[in-house]
């Protein structure tokens, strides 16, 4: 199946198309383009938002009513946030829209009844450097079949019009026609171990490290601070570790029977063991060489290793603690460059 | 600036004064020389054991080491170069250990003072640098030859008759003293020529290094030592020749003779008897042998450091290993091209990820600097510490050995334990004994002594001795004491409060070169001691050392008590790529031999496991 106005495979996009595809969606399709692992998947781009969309303005205004609102009106907000959630949600897609979706999930997942897919909001107005605003978005893990994964998309969608989204863009003056919402729907990983790590230390924002963090099962239990990872330093350049942090990691995230993820007591003879080995350590450095240098500036990555040993990326995101302060040059150039030794000699550093 | 001597009184090592001479050994205590002794205003300063240096007591002949050496840096520093913040060292002797302490320079109108001259004098060099050091190897390598020519020590019964018939007018006992002399001064000016660029070449060094780590916080102190160290460094030459004599001893055929645990004598005689093979072998090796063995199996700085010319036990201990790697298809030779575009690549990526061109281009500044100095830093351990200590101590033991004959000593070896001013007082004993025919005077009293001061030498070995006396001082930045020493508050925090953890498991030091190796701990006190390494050990030591080199084939990790990430040991550790933590102050102390242990060389952490 090709891509088309409603889908965009990962591997036909780019961070260019990140007003269709939204700024997760463009990231994933860049990552596919520079040969670097990522789960397989499409995104579902904004224009299937306004196909879905169009009838239900039809039926009764949705934007123009959000542009009435002030910031500063929680409980109208909050009024018109539970009507257009539930409009949203329970609201049939078009024919058409529907089919394709479902093809495209048949496309991705095969017959295969034990494959699970992650359904992620991926909003186009969402500034990637802004952490505040996409936070607010939704991510489904662990989702069954196309059946539940369209309901998650639409509940992405209506994830637009929740209190605080509203809100945010009332008082930011953002126009609501421009706001739109596209969907990552991607194959989920059954990880051994996942993690996130920064292609430079978040403790001194040196450049020449890479910080790696992860923790058995999936990624969930270290993005969402369940567990204490493990926490491993290498040198991006020398390959050197220099940083072996082994921690008690006394839980788990597991895939739900039923979809979801479940938090399970990790075992005994696991929980102090590390959870990566070596040369894992090292193809993560390989991996965020080559994602950093795509992108030509330090990042945040999230990742994933399956049971095979293969890694993945889920998810890279420019980092933005250390990139966005204002640091003092370390030396500048000298007339004369001996004057640099005075330094050393030249009295209390 | 620094001040060793020290404000703060709240915590502190022992005073001098409370350190006793163990008895029974007073008077070997009062044989060396006056200004060497502690004295009651020693307790007001800072001082630290140079167990770097001098890890085990020195003998009275070997304090000349610490003479000469600290007289030379002192000039460098005090009056050539005049360093801004620094003076030269005070040096004092209890027990046979070294005690040393800064001299600091603190008042800001004196600091500016000597900052004018010193970018005269210091800045010159730099700017001249090349064409100073390659005057200088050729002065170095003058005095090697005339030290190497100093005549034979020869007191005939009657003077050779051609002497008289050439009218001499001077007989061989004045020669004696002649010879002794010119020993001396050669000794103290070679040390004198060792200090001509050292600081000056730690201090640009360090400058790239400082830069570093501001860069990038985390980069490993053996990550900038390789943007520097240079490939074909004089220091790796002694181990590059035992690997070009293992590769000829295959293509001649001959490699059979190399067996672990046959002695070199045996080898030697065994090469002998197989004809031409074995004779163009032997030609090889007269070819590394000068200068390339001419490197001790310590610092240089004690007479019992022998090189391995003196002693082929080491280089022959190290053969039969290179040759098996070179038969199981090890590449011997050092690959210096991949060696160099490694270092190329290192100092392109860490540029590259400087945050402005204004920093690359300060980076490339130092950089350019650090590589011009190092050629130096590296090179001139060769010919100071290891060929001329070797000529020097040798040339001593020569007079030890005209002594002994006549009866001063039971053997040649004895000399060392006369300070040099005694050795000259028993070489005028001698002149005039010959002289006028009487017996030597001397015959009947240095036998006994010398005996008494063994006994006291082999008794301070038993004692440990505190890392630091007197009053910790505020902060230390004097850049001699942490160039050469790599002597921090940091590290003297780590010493103070080392008696507080007795439970601790852990030991820290500097991480010198990287790996996690565990095994069972060799703790050697003494380089008599090398032999017990076996393969797979952790050689534990007070200092490792450079000319260990071979042995660093069969260990799998080094552990040190002093020595910082430009120490030899390091560079040689990682040229190995042996896990190595140096500068932990007291591992061989709380390491027993045989305990098993881990190294954790790119943490810097040693861990006691049983």
């Amino acid at each position: 199946m090709r891509s088309s106005e409603t889908i965009g495979w990962f591997a036909d996009i780019g961070l260019a198309d990140r007003p269709t595809v939204g700024g997760k969606g463009g990231s994933l399709g860049e990552l596919t383009r520079a040969s670097i692992a990522v789960p397989p998947g499409f995104v579902v781009r904004t224009g299937a938002f306004e196909r879905f969309l169009s009838p239900l303005e039809q039926q009764e205004p949705i934007r123009a009513k959000v542009e009435t609102l002030g910031a500063d009106q929680l409980e109208q907000i909050t009024a018109l946030s539970k009507h257009l959630r539930a409009r949203l949600e329970s609201a049939a897609l078009p024919d058409d829209l529907h089919s394709e979706l479902v093809a495209a999930h048949t496309e991705l997942c095969g017959a295969d009844p034990n494959s699970h897919v992650a359904v992620r909001s991926s909003a186009t107005t969402e500034d990637a450097e802004d952490a505040s605003f996409a936070g607010l978005q939704d991510t489904y893990l662990w989702v069954k079949d196309a059946q539940a994964t369209l309901n998650f998309v639409r509940s992405c969608w209506a994830s637009l019009y929740s209190v605080p989204s509203i809100a945010y863009r009332r008082k930011h003056g953002l126009p609501e026609s421009g706001v739109a919402m596209a969907v990552v729907i991607q194959r989920m990983v059954n990880a051994r171990t996942a993690g996130v790590m920064f292609t430079r230390s978040p403790l001194t924002g040196d450049r020449s490290v890479i910080t790696i963090e992860g923790a058995w099962g999936l990624g969930s239990s270290v993005v969402g601070g369940e567990v204490t990872p493990d926490r491993f330093v290498i040198g991006k350049i020398t390959g050197e570790i220099s940083v072996r942090e082994i921690s008690d990691k006394h839980v788990q995230h597991l895939p739900a029977t039923n979809g979801g993820v479940r938090e399970v007591e990790t075992p005994e003879n696991l929980r102090r063991a590390p959870s990566l080995s070596d040369a894992e350590i090292v193809a993560l450095r390989d991996i965020a060489r080559r994602v950093e240098r795509h992108y030509g500036r330090p990042q945040d990555i999230e990742w994933a290793v399956d049971h095979s040993g293969e890694i993945l990326l889920l998810q890279s995101r420019p980092e933005t603690v250390w990139s966005s302060r204002d640091r003092a040059p370390v030396a500048t150039p000298a007339e004369n460059p001996l004057e640099h030794v005075m330094k050393i000699f030249g009295g209390r550093r | 600036m620094v001040n060793m001597k020290a404000t703060a009184k709240t915590k502190g090592f022992p005073l001098p004064s409370s350190l006793k001479v163990v008895p029974g050994t007073e008077s070997l205590q009062a044989a060396y020389p006056y200004y060497m002794q502690f004295s009651k205003e020693d307790d007001e300063r800072f001082w630290f054991y140079n167990s770097m240096h001098f890890p085990e007591p020195m003998c009275l002949f070997d304090m000349i080491t610490a003479e000469a050496a600290y007289c030379a840096l002192g000039s460098a520093n005090t009056r050539v170069h005049s360093l801004p913040t620094t003076l030269g060292i005070d040096c004092r002797i209890i027990n046979g250990r070294v005690y040393i302490g800064g001299n600091a320079v603190t008042d800001p109108a004196e600091i500016e003072r000597r900052t004018k001259e010193f970018q005269l004098r210091a800045f010159y060099y730099y700017a001249n640098w090349e064409r100073l050091f390659a005057q200088w190897k050729v002065k170095m390598m003058t005095l090697i030859r005339e030290t190497e020519a100093l005549p034979k020590l020869e007191l005939p019964e009657f003077e050779p008759l051609e002497h008289v018939h050439a009218g001499r007018g001077v007989a061989s006992n004045h020669y004696i003293l002649d010879t002794y002399q010119k020993t001396l001064e050669g000794y103290f000016r070679m040390w004198q020529h060792h200090f001509e660029f050292l600081l000056l070449g730690y201090g640009a060094y360090l400058t790239f290094f400082d830069f570093c780590k501001k860069a990038f916080p985390e980069i490993s102190d053996q990550t900038v030592a390789r943007m520097v160290a240079g490939i074909e460094a004089e220091i790796f030459r002694p181990d590059d020749e035992l690997r070009r004599l293992a590769k000829c001893a295959i293509d001649l055929g001959v490699e059979n003779q190399f067996r672990e645990g046959v002695s070199p004598d045996e080898v030697l005689k065994s090469l002998e008897q197989l004809g031409e093979p074995g004779a163009a072998w032997l030609k090889e090796l007269a070819v590394s042998r000068d200068p390339w063995f001419n490197i001790n199996v310590g610092d240089g700085f004690y007479h019992n450091h022998r090189s391995w010319n003196d002693d082929l036990t080491m280089p022959f201990a190290a053969l039969p290993g290179y040759i098996a790697n070179a038969k199981n298809g090890v590449r011997l030779e050092r690959q210096t091209d991949r060696l160099m575009a490694e270092r190329k690549q290192l100092i392109a990526d860490y540029r590259e990820l400087l945050e402005t061109d204004e920093e690359r281009a300060a980076y490339d500044q130092m950089i350019e600097l650090a590589h011009r100095v190092f050629p130096y830093v590296e090179g001139h351990k060769f010919y100071c510490e290891h060929w001329y200590t070797n000529l020097f101590f040798n040339k001593i033991r020569e007079f030890g050995g005209l002594l002994a004959q006549k009866g001063f000593f039971a053997k040649a070896e004895d000399v060392f334990q006369l300070s040099h001013y005694e050795l000259e007082s028993a070489i005028v004993d001698l002149m005039t004994s010959w002289s006028n025919g009487s017996p030597p005077r001397g015959i009947s009293r240095w036998p006994a002594i010398v005996r008494e001061r063994k006994a006291a030498i082999a008794e301070w070995a038993k004692h440990e001795t505190a890392p630091a006396l007197g009053p910790v001082p505020d902060i230390i930045d004097d850049p001699a004491i942490v160039m050469l020493w790599g002597i921090t508050r940091e590290n003297l925090d780590a010493w103070l409060t080392a008696g507080e953890q007795p439970n601790s498991n852990e030991i820290r030091g500097f991480a010198a070169s990287n790996g996690v190796v565990e095994g069972t701990a060799r703790v050697v006190k003494s380089v008599d001691e090398i032999g017990r390494l076996r393969k797979g050990d952790i050689l534990v030591c007070q200092i490792t050392n450079p000319s260990w080199a071979p042995v660093f084939q069969n260990i799998a990790a080094a552990v040190s008590d002093i020595g910082g990430s430009m120490s030899h040991a390091a560079i040689v550790a990682r040229e190995y790529g042996l896990p190595a933590v140096v500068g932990t102050g007291t591992a061989t102390q709380k390491i027993k031999d045989g305990q098993r242990i881990r190294v954790d060389g790119g943490r810097g952490v040693v861990t006691l496991l049983g």
